[in-house]
């Protein structure tokens, strides 16, 4: 009897040990795994060893940043089935939701940073050929004749759903909030797509490198990436008048990163993106920067557009998705009637 | 029997835990689908589209394969050329490429601006007019003998197209190339050695008792060859069935024109619904099971009949 209290003792504190010195760092070195969606690659090459430096100078301990990149939903629901993210940063809420209702973090996750969790944002913009030969400048351009426009699947792309959902708003507020002028207006729209590509990335190679199609709807960021990718003697970016506001959250998956003792690291992580030095690689990246000074430093980087965020428009990601992008809803519909 | 026990017990281990128990847990998660929800998913058009062209498209280049995987085979075996060995080896690459390799390199290929789609563009822009008079001459022909109800039930509503698309990417006709492509080796490799197994005396008797070269093909050497060749077709039509990576690059993704199954099931996925996604895979799992079956009959009654007549 005595012996085995003696022996489970001895365990428990074995294990304390072992807990202990991976949470602080006894080895100096932790790891963290990063799960992001696909157009942020770029972006967190350049963060990661900036934050791993900043970590390394005050505590003088070695993070080193795993990443791995896919389609949002993709990306989630790896981590549903049990990939070990410390931070997941995704493309839309309602994937980072999809965790905390598996109990991963907290339902209040989108609370616990500033500007609900998005450090960066982005918008929807066009993409054209050069010297914009159809003379592509805003919304109504897109469903002319003869125009030929290459987006995305938001059936199966997050990317995809913000500017399907861009196109939706800047349609309604044209028409006042004309729900049926803007259902008429998107359905003309994806008329004019020939081709569905299943990821953002797919249709940027389809637009630039196939030569398929007059305009790309794409990310601000993607499209600069694509100008510089595929030559920006080809192409031009065309902001349009008013488009939506990409609210990309971040959030530390708690369960994952506390199993793995790094909850501490993976919050400093976060918190990092929002710094001046962080704001600035940023917007180097083509995202949109939250912190004023950075901003402004930039502003002519970025086109002026209107942005309506998906809360104003369309009530929340949730009634979003469920009006639009279930099985059966409107994108569905519209798509049906071809 | 020596080793009886020990080797069936290890193929029904084997079996179960490689085959059988993933398959039982795909009609398991299906079953959680509420019957309502099923019945509307079978009444999909959507659904309908992408099943009539996957398994129509997969057909027809299953036939394609037999017809010309025959032809490659024969050239193999019989008429040993220098170089041989190595169009031997290339018969292989569909196998060994990563299938999203295959995909992305066909769509860059036949896409208006690659090596294949450039040439193609201007084949078309001259040979249109003269095509649509031909394809509307075919077409009142395949009316006329009712082959049209078969084509459109196939996906092909107005039988043969009477404009040749201006690409060959994004169509059903880059979709079918990337089911041959996928499907030749099947073919070939297992004609090879029924080929090679062959007697060349029945052939050299035939002919000494005064049969002709076309009916030594069609009555000693085809029948000898059917259930390899029916074996090669069936593996060429299952495996493009199947197929996702390298036809989904080449594919422009529209529901009811050119979306497969499988990324219907994919979009399923994105959206979370288990369920439906399962669901759709066991639909294809019986309708390939019931195609399969059909060719395995077919099959035994070839070797039948094969073995009936020597």
């Amino acid at each position: 009897m005595l012996k085995n209290v003696f022996l489970a003792l001895l365990l428990v504190i074995g294990v304390a040990f072992s807990l202990v010195s991976c949470g602080s760092g006894g080895g100096k070195s932790v790891t963290l795994y990063n799960v992001s969606y696909d157009p942020t690659r770029e972006l967190y090459a350049d963060i990661n060893p900036a934050f791993a430096a900043a970590y390394k100078a005050r505590t003088g301990i070695d993070v080193t940043i795993q990443q791995s990149h896919g389609g949002s939903g993709k990306q989630s629901r790896q981590i549903l089935e049990g990939a070990s993210a410390d931070v997941a940063t995704l493309a839309l809420a309602a994937d980072i939701d999809a965790l905390a209702k598996a109990k991963l973090l907290p339902a209040d996750w989108q609370k616990r940073l500033p500007d609900n969790s998005a450090p960066y944002t982005s918008t929807i913009v066009f993409v054209v050929r050069r010297g914009n030969p159809k003379g592509i400048h805003d919304w109504p351009d897109l469903i002319k004749p003869g125009v030929s426009v290459i987006a995305p699947d938001p059936k199966a792309s997050g990317g995809a759903r913000w500017a399907y959902l861009a196109a939706w708003g800047a349609a309604l507020k044209a028409h006042h909030g004309d729900e049926g002028a803007a259902r008429a207006f998107v359905t003309a729209l994806y008329q004019h797509v020939p081709i569905l590509d299943s990821g953002a990335r797919g249709s940027t190679v389809t637009f630039a490198q196939r030569d398929q199609g007059d305009v790309l709807l794409a990310w601000e960021n993607e499209a600069y990436l694509a100008l510089k990718e595929f030559g920006a003697d080809k192409f031009e970016i065309v902001a349009p008048p008013i488009s939506i506001l990409a609210e990309p959250p971040v959030a530390v998956v708690d369960t994952n990163a506390e199993h793995d003792g790094v909850k501490h690291v993976a919050e400093e992580y976060l918190r990092f993106l929002y710094t001046p030095e962080a704001q600035e690689i940023i917007a180097r990246n083509h995202y949109r920067p939250r912190d004023p000074g950075v901003a402004k430093a930039h502003e002519k980087d970025f086109a002026q557009v209107e942005l309506f965020t998906v809360d104003d428009v369309f009530g929340g990601w949730a009634k979003a998705q469920a009006t639009h992008f279930a099985d059966g809803g409107v994108f569905d519909q519209i798509y049906r009637k071809r | 029997m020596p080793g009886f026990g020990l080797t069936m017990g290890y193929t029904m281990v084997y079996l179960s835990a490689i085959v059988i128990i993933p398959l039982a847990a795909l009609f398991w998660q299906s079953a959680r689908l509420p019957w309502p929800r099923v019945e509307a998913l079978l009444h999909d058009p959507e659904l309908m589209g992408t099943l009539k062209l996957t398994f129509g498209l997969s057909l027809l280049a299953a036939v394609l394969n037999a017809c010309f995987g025959f032809v490659t085979a024969w050239t193999l075996v019989r008429y040993p050329f220098p170089g041989s060995r190595l169009v031997d080896g290339i018969i292989d690459l569909p196998f060994a490429l990563p299938t999203a390799v295959s995909g992305i390199t066909l769509a860059t290929l036949y896409s208006e601006n690659g090596w294949l789609g450039r040439p193609w563009h201007g084949f078309v822009e001259a040979v249109n007019p003269a095509w649509h008079a031909c394809a509307s001459g075919i077409n009142g022909v395949l009316a006329a003998v009712h082959v049209s109800q078969a084509l459109a039930w196939a996906g092909l509503p107005d039988g043969i197209a009477s404009d040749l698309p201006e690409q060959i990417a994004y169509t059903r006709l880059g979709m079918l190339i990337a089911f041959i492509f996928i499907g030749v080796p099947f073919v070939v490799r297992t004609l090879q050695p029924a080929l090679e197994d062959l007697d060349r005396e029945v052939e050299e008797a035939a002919a000494s008792l005064g049969a002709s070269r076309r009916q030594t093909f069609w009555r000693i050497i085809l029948p000898a060859l059917l259930p390899a060749l029916l074996t090669g077709f069936s593996l060429a039509f299952a495996r493009a069935v199947g197929e996702y990576g390298s036809v989904i690059f080449i594919s422009s993704n529209i529901p009811g024109k050119t979306e497969i199954t499988a990324h219907m099931i994919m979009k399923k996925l994105e959206a979370n619904n288990y369920p439906a996604a399962t669901f759709l895979g066991v639909v294809m799992l019986l309708a390939s099971f019931v195609m399969l079956a059909a060719i395995n009959g077919l099959q035994w009654w070839a070797s039948r009949r094969g073995r009936g007549a020597a």
